[in-house]
């Protein structure tokens, strides 16, 4: 979402600066995205919510896509601004494809990419408002990194966006190991995914898993978790946390 | 009065379809001192000749360092592989920046002849008066490509171009079958023994020769003056023992066919080759 920067007055310093357009803050947007290695490759979980502010407006974003044919990208932040890094993308494989010479991109060049668009415009005060995963497989070699909205960028085993560094990560830092199989790794991200149902307010319980592999990706259909809100917990959520949020 | 009336500029046919300007710029090549290169599957080695312009003056280099895993090796006009060399060098660094891996050699050997290409077709351009061997080292293996003024490139095992470059070809043509599997050093061997063949005479010395490799885990370098020296005494020495009595003659009977071919070959044109 684009704002205008404020007016300056007609002999300002700043020249053509003074009509910018800048993203001050997002307008719609998504929650966290959680993504780990597994033995054969990349698990990556994202639920389907776009939030208006704190109002959940719509309920089947799409927040995890295909990037050429190694790479799976997810995306938490600005939608809108998603779908503009999508475009770029597009146009970044579409020209990859063009040399038809069996040389393609793989996630580590997607990722490196991608922390260049981020940074650059950073660097010129207009960020792109989101935080990205980048998950892939290319040569038997697993990829998994991200990106941040200004351009801080690592690659990790398990990597999460938002809510979930504080609430999955621990979970992922405790659990995972290199060998977990395709069942093991999809409890363990519903597990974290349930955990950030409970205590991210903009959370929601539609959720996609998306899988890559050398064989390729498959992007599940959004299916719900079994939850239980019977936990004393849960009756009275702010006792024992007077004046925080 | 006038030799050829459809030489003057770059971008004017003649009637039998060619352009004379480009033959001109292929012909700048042949002029140049030779370079040779060739190829195993995970090793590529380029080799040039150096020659001073005078006695006082010391040579030209003609093999550059692109980027780890491509290096060049030009004969023709020295500055104006100078500037493709740079161009290559830039492209390299812009590629490593954006996607932190190494460019392609095929796409980068593809750029390089499209900016030949775009002299061809401008008349207030002239075509590069220079002949590239780039080798380089990729996720698909070990490449040789030819790029030349006219913007045509080749992929191949092994070539040499420049001048008398024709004797290395037969060397390399009688040879080429083995490099795929060659050793690292097998191929430095034999880059040293194609210079030979287009020294004529001349005794080779490293003094008047470059050497430089690219492979699995060898970043390409030029090796230096006294490796190179160490390897001609090393390979020389079997020489004398084996050599006099099949390869005088042998080489001696190739040069006569090469300037003959020569002579003949003028009538076609050079984009041919």
């Amino acid at each position: 979402m684009q704002f205008t920067a404020s007016k300056q007055p007609e002999n300002c310093l700043l020249g053509p600066e003074s009509d910018s357009q800048r993203t001050l803050y997002p307008y719609v947007t998504g929650t966290s995205v959680v993504a780990l290695k597994y033995k054969d490759g990349i698990l990556m979980a994202a639920d389907m919510g776009g939030s208006y502010g704190s109002t959940l407006r719509y309920k089947s974003v799409e927040r995890m896509k295909p990037i050429g044919k190694h790479s799976l990208l997810g995306a938490s932040g600005e939608i809108s601004d998603f779908q503009e890094i999508l475009k770029y993308l597009d146009e970044l494989i579409l020209y990859d494809n063009m040399w038809d010479d069996g040389n393609s991109l793989g996630p580590k060049e997607v990722h490196n990419y991608l922390t260049r668009v981020m940074y650059n415009r950073r660097n010129k005060f207009n960020p792109l408002w989101n935080s990205l995963v980048l998950g892939g497989v290319k040569k038997g070699e697993k990829y998994l990194g991200t990106v941040s909205m200004i351009g801080v960028n690592f690659e990790d085993n398990h990597v999460a966006t938002g809510f979930g560094n504080h609430l999955a990560r621990p979970i992922l830092r405790q659990e995972w190991h290199e060998n977990l199989s395709f069942e093991d790794g999809v409890k363990l991200l519903e597990k974290c995914m349930r955990v950030l149902l409970y205590r991210d307010r903009s959370a929601i319980n539609k959720l996609q898993i998306a899988k890559i592999t050398e064989e390729g990706m498959t992007i599940s259909q959004p299916y719900s978790l079994k939850t239980y809100w019977e936990f004393s917990a849960f009756e009275n959520p702010t006792q024992g946390a007077v004046g925080s949020w | 009065m006038f030799r050829n009336q459809y030489d003057t500029d770059v971008t004017t046919w003649s009637p039998a379809g060619r352009l004379f300007q480009v033959e001109y710029a292929m012909e700048a090549v042949k002029q140049g001192s030779a370079a040779i290169g060739l190829r195993s599957k995970t090793h590529v080695v380029l080799g040039c000749v150096n020659k001073a312009n005078s006695e006082l003056s010391s040579h030209q280099k003609k093999i550059f360092k692109v980027d780890d895993h491509i290096g060049v090796a030009i004969a023709g006009l020295t500055a104006d592989g100078r500037v493709l060399s740079r161009y290559m060098r830039n492209e390299c660094i812009n590629y490593n920046f954006t996607y932190e891996s190494p460019l392609p050699v095929g796409r980068l050997v593809v750029q390089l002849a499209d900016k030949a290409q775009v002299c061809t077709q401008r008349s207030w351009k002239r075509p590069y008066g220079v002949g590239l061997l780039v080798a380089g080292l990729d996720e698909s293996g070990a490449h040789l490509y030819y790029n030349c003024p006219s913007g045509n490139y080749f992929e191949y095992q092994a070539f040499a171009i420049g001048s008398r470059s024709q004797a290395a070809k037969t060397y390399l043509e009688r040879r080429f079958e083995n490099f795929a599997d060659s050793s690292r050093d097998d191929l430095v061997k034999d880059a040293l023994m194609a210079i030979r063949e287009t020294l004529q005479g001349e005794t080779l010395k490293s003094s008047i020769c470059t050497v430089a490799v690219v492979g699995v885990g060898e970043p390409f370098h030029i090796l230096d003056q006294e490796t190179v020296q160490q390897m001609i005494n090393a390979f020389e020495i079997v020489g004398e023992q084996e050599g006099p009595a099949a390869e005088p003659d042998a080489a001696a009977g190739q040069e006569a066919a090469a300037e003959q071919g020569g002579s003949t070959d003028e009538g076609v044109a050079p984009m041919d080759i």
